[in-house]
């Protein structure tokens, strides 16, 4: 029997969830934008209107204060946005446990044995009418038998709507978009199917098998399969989602770093907040990851495999400052750091003749100690001397900022 | 329609039901409620979301919510949906 998978995704979440709380926004173009004293402004969402007008995620402030002079910019409120999405995904947990979420505001939901054959779109349109009568929000949702069709079936269902999609009515719905619509195909991808003659989905699905594995290796066997509506990944049970595979952070600053102090300020904080993640879910790394991001917008990766895996502070530091040393430019706008190939903290480790290994268990002794200050009296309550030579490159909490987990 | 957030007296019942028993105006009038006709998580029209709590006050009914999603404070608050502007 055929799967039974939906995609929800919220129309607009973060404009939304900001209309949903201000009803004095109704029927205004509005987006949520940055702050643009700390230079993160730019738009991160957009109501419809603003939409209609012009305004792009990604947009810097003044460029959309340009496209549309009545815009309404309201700050961020991320934690106001985590708690209304839990309870959107609440309500869909009334209706499956057998969810993944695609992002904070889309989430897959497998339907499959929940209701009567057949029933399955009545099922879909109670959850929407739950959605915008327990939240006041709206969402696209998709019906299908596989992950990939039951997102395209929300990227064109249209807000507060559900599309479904069935083995008898792809070949009309899916198949004659153009292929980038499909998960998986970016800008690269395209081009080079564009290149062979493929346009659609539809082509994708009738090319042949082993020229695309040819092309473009093992992805091009998966690009195969999902044109052709194979899917068979299982929607994972609640609380059963991938092992955490990086753990890493990364900020725009107030102001430009513009020498080697500010960066290793900069990256000292972010040190700091990815050692803590790492050394709270009892995680060490083997691969430390340095990332920058020039005044003209372009990110540079830098990685290295370390010989011993690590979560302390110090070496984080140390080996991020190291790579950034490697690939200097500046003056720099962001820095990121990340710390991937994770093992368990507890694993044994096999020590080194040749290093100082009282200075590692001081290290960690030190993180130990300043983990449990801050836990008692909070993040700021115990501060590294660099971090404070300048208080605005020194002073981002990090920690509670902006962690990201990775989970790819 | 606006939200207006007010001091609420409310029932626990022994297995952990919660039920608003008497609210208290701007005022420091306190109203109570004859009657909880219906219980369901909704969002107002007024803004905001919670739990909504449709209750009889002097054979008028009103719309309560119990507000634990938005809540600007980070705490629950009551609010009590209101077409009259606030003074």
């Amino acid at each position: 029997m055929d799967r039974q998978i939906v995609l929800s995704d919220l129309n607009a979440c973060y404009a939304s969830i900001e209309i949903a709380r201000d009803p004095n926004l109704r029927g205004k173009p509005v987006a949520v934008c940055g702050s643009v004293e700390e230079r993160h402004g730019i738009i991160l969402a957009k109501s419809d209107l603003a939409k209609q007008a012009g305004i792009k995620t990604g947009m810097v402030r003044w460029q959309a204060m340009l496209l549309c002079p009545n815009l309404i910019t309201v700050p961020p409120n991320i934690e106001l946005y985590r708690r209304v999405t839990n309870r959107v995904r609440e309500i869909y947990s009334d209706y499956s446990n057998l969810r993944d979420d695609f992002s904070i505001d889309e989430s897959w939901i497998d339907l499959t044995g929940t209701c009567r054959i057949g029933k399955e779109v009545r099922l879909v349109h109670e959850i929407r009418e739950r959605l915008k009568a327990e939240t006041g929000l709206t969402a696209s949702m998709g019906l299908s038998w596989n992950r990939i069709f039951a997102k395209i079936g929300s990227d064109i269902a249209g807000p507060d709507a559900v599309a479904e999609i069935t083995r008898d009515n792809m070949k009309d719905v899916v198949w004659p978009l153009p292929a980038d619509v499909m998960m998986g195909v970016g800008r690269a991808t395209k081009r080079k199917l564009n290149d062979m003659g493929i346009e659609t989905i539809g082509e994708l699905a009738a090319a042949n098998p082993d020229f695309l594995k040819r092309r473009f290796g093992k992805n091009g066997t998966v690009l195969y399969a999902f044109a052709n509506g194979i899917d068979t990944t299982p929607i994972r049970a609640e609380g059963t989602g991938p092992p955490v595979k990086s753990i890493g952070n990364s900020t725009t600053t107030s102001r430009d770093m513009v020498n080697d102090e500010d960066v290793r300020i900069v990256l000292m904080t972010l040190a700091e907040s990815v050692g803590m993640r790492l050394r709270e879910e009892r995680f060490k790394g083997y691969v430390v990851e340095f990332a920058l991001r020039t005044t003209d917008l372009r990110w540079l990766i830098h990685q290295r495999k370390i010989k011993r895996p690590t979560n302390t502070t110090w070496d984080i530091l140390e080996v991020g400052f190291q790579l950034y040393k490697e690939v200097r430019t500046l003056p720099l706008r962001s820095i990121g750091i990340r710390v991937s190939t994770l093992v368990s903290a507890d694993e044994p480790e096999q020590m080194n003749l040749f290093e100082n290994e009282i200075k590692n268990d001081n290290q960690r002794a030190i993180d130990r100690a300043v983990d449990t200050i801050r836990e008692a009296y909070g993040f700021h309550s115990i501060q590294r001397g660099l971090t404070r030579l300048d208080e605005k490159l020194g002073t981002l909490n990090a920690r509670e900022e902006n962690v990201t987990f990775a989970r790819f | 329609m606006q939200r207006i957030y007010v001091d609420i007296s409310v029932d626990y019942s022994k297995d952990g039901t919660m039920m608003p028993a008497a609210i208290k105006w701007e005022d420091g009038y306190r109203y109570e409620i004859d009657r909880v006709l219906d219980v369901r998580r909704a969002a107002s029209a007024a803004g905001s979301m919670g739990v909504r709590y449709t209750v009889r006050i002097m054979g008028q009914e009103r719309r309560l919510f119990f507000e634990d999603t938005y809540s600007e404070t980070g705490k629950p608050r009551w609010f009590v949906e209101s077409a009259i502007p606030s003074s």
